[in-house]
């Protein structure tokens, strides 16, 4: 594995879309439960051990060559709402142009003949992770890195939080990150052995809800 | 996983001229300036002067809301399928610039979708002086700003004012009313741009968007020649 390659692909620059997303920040600021860092620590650590597990065990299971169109199928089986259905369909369409532009590979040409509508994030992820020549533990840390970065950055533009306190909000998070990767890869080895269903189902449902509720609003800064 | 190798899904190169099927794709042309600048009001106008000519639609790029989107809607400048609105995350010069991606996807799916089309414009949310729009995304860009937000503009250049392809100075009916010297707009643009072309226009005149449209019409016949 490349170190350089990882963080090209972990970079919150890389041009795949995420930055017109909160990852359900938005929608949880205008209920009140965000309002500062402590509450933006316990929403990311609820993001990391629910839907970032679960984001990351699919990364983990298509970064280790994981028929792509199973994992995406159990993804939308783990995804109630049809707005996230959406949304990570979405970014997974983005994902896979940026990756296809940035490390050219078949699987990743498969990927976008296969899904011409974009596969679900994850399973892009995963495949791009591929292509880079990185294995299944820098998916799923890219997954999880993302999954509590996005929102913490929307927090800083939604409440003008301090960004060095949003920064420090993600260190703090590190260590319990580094365990979510170990889980999310042994979850990915459990599915290619043992078949998608092995992967961990883990919901939360207040993001569900928030995000069905945030795709009907009028005014929002961000996409979702 | 199969590891067959496709040529007709979605192009790998989002500045390739030509669509997946071989097609020439639409011209793209991007609109981008300060808020307020008139931006909305001269895409309505351009649709109104060529929607009978030419096959076209429009991606706008919104702050935190759909009013541009809504406003062209509202004005049936355009059939609704042939008008799509892109949010931006807060971040407008990030999705027209460093992050096209999802512009990218919905000048693709309009041109999957409506049929073959001569032009997409692509509005910019209103921003500031030096949001461009990348070459990756757009084949010409425009850049509007108006009398009322300073005479002082084209003289301090930036990106915008300096490197479009075509400077919009808008609103010129409301200079005298804000005390803005056109003659030294004019001529402060000019030695900003060298040979670049400066348009002054007035949607409530009598020429409206004709010199705009007019430059449209060159471009689209340099990018099908």
């Amino acid at each position: 594995m490349s170190r350089a390659a990882l963080l090209v692909l972990a970079d919150g620059r890389f041009p795949a879309g995420g930055h017109a997303h909160s990852g359900g920040a938005e929608a949880a600021v205008k209920a009140g439960r965000i309002t500062d860092a402590v509450s933006l620590e316990q929403f990311c650590r609820g993001r990391l051990h629910t839907s970032g597990a679960v984001a990351a065990s699919l990364a983990a299971a298509a970064a280790l060559g994981v028929d792509p169109r199973e994992l995406d199928r159990a993804a939308d089986a783990r995804t109630p709402s049809p707005a996230l259905r959406l949304v990570a369909r979405r970014l997974g369409r983005q994902l896979v142009r940026a990756a296809r532009a940035t490390w050219p590979h078949p699987e990743l040409d498969e990927l976008a003949h296969q899904f011409p509508k974009g596969a679900h994030q994850p399973v892009a992820l995963g495949t791009a992770a591929r292509a880079a020549g990185l294995g299944p533990q820098d998916a799923a840390y890219c997954s999880l890195y993302e999954g509590v970065s996005g929102p913490a950055t929307a927090v800083v533009r939604l409440l003008g939080l301090d960004p060095f306190d949003a920064t420090a909000v993600l260190a703090r998070l590190a260590p319990a990150l580094d365990r979510a990767a170990q889980d999310a890869v042994e979850a990915g080895q459990r599915a290619l052995s043992d078949g998608p269903e092995a992967l961990p189902a883990r919901s939360a449902p207040l993001l569900e809800i928030g995000a069905e509720a945030h795709a009907k609003w009028p005014v929002r800064l961000f996409a979702s | 996983m199969s590891l067959g190798h496709h040529h007709d899904g979605p192009a790998a190169v989002p500045a390739d001229a030509h669509r997946p099927d071989g097609t020439r794709r639409a011209l793209r042309i991007g609109l981008g300036g300060p808020v307020g600048s008139g931006k909305t009001a001269t895409v309505a106008a351009l649709c109104r002067a060529l929607r009978e000519e030419l096959s076209l639609a429009v991606v706008t790029n919104d702050i935190y809301t759909r009013e541009d989107a809504a406003f062209l809607l509202r004005e049936a400048v355009l059939p609704p399928e042939r008008i799509t609105a892109v949010e931006t995350g807060a971040c407008p010069h990030t999705a027209i610039r460093d992050d096209i991606s999802a512009n990218l996807e919905a000048v693709e799916d309009l041109e999957d979708e409506v049929g073959p089309l001569d032009l997409i414009l692509v509005e910019s949310g209103g921003d500031n002086l030096t949001a461009t729009f990348s070459k990756g995304l757009v084949d010409a860009q425009i850049f509007v700003i108006d009398v009322a937000g300073g005479d002082d503009i084209p003289r301090k250049g930036g990106p915008g004012v300096t490197t479009a392809d075509l400077l919009v100075v808008n609103k010129t009916d409301l200079a005298p009313h804000v005390g803005s010297d056109l003659a030294r707009m004019e001529a402060d643009a000019k030695a900003n741009r060298g040979e670049l072309p400066v348009v002054l226009q007035s949607l409530r005149g009598e020429r409206g968007v004709r010199d705009v449209a007019d430059w449209v019409r060159e471009r689209l016949a340099a990018w099908t020649a």
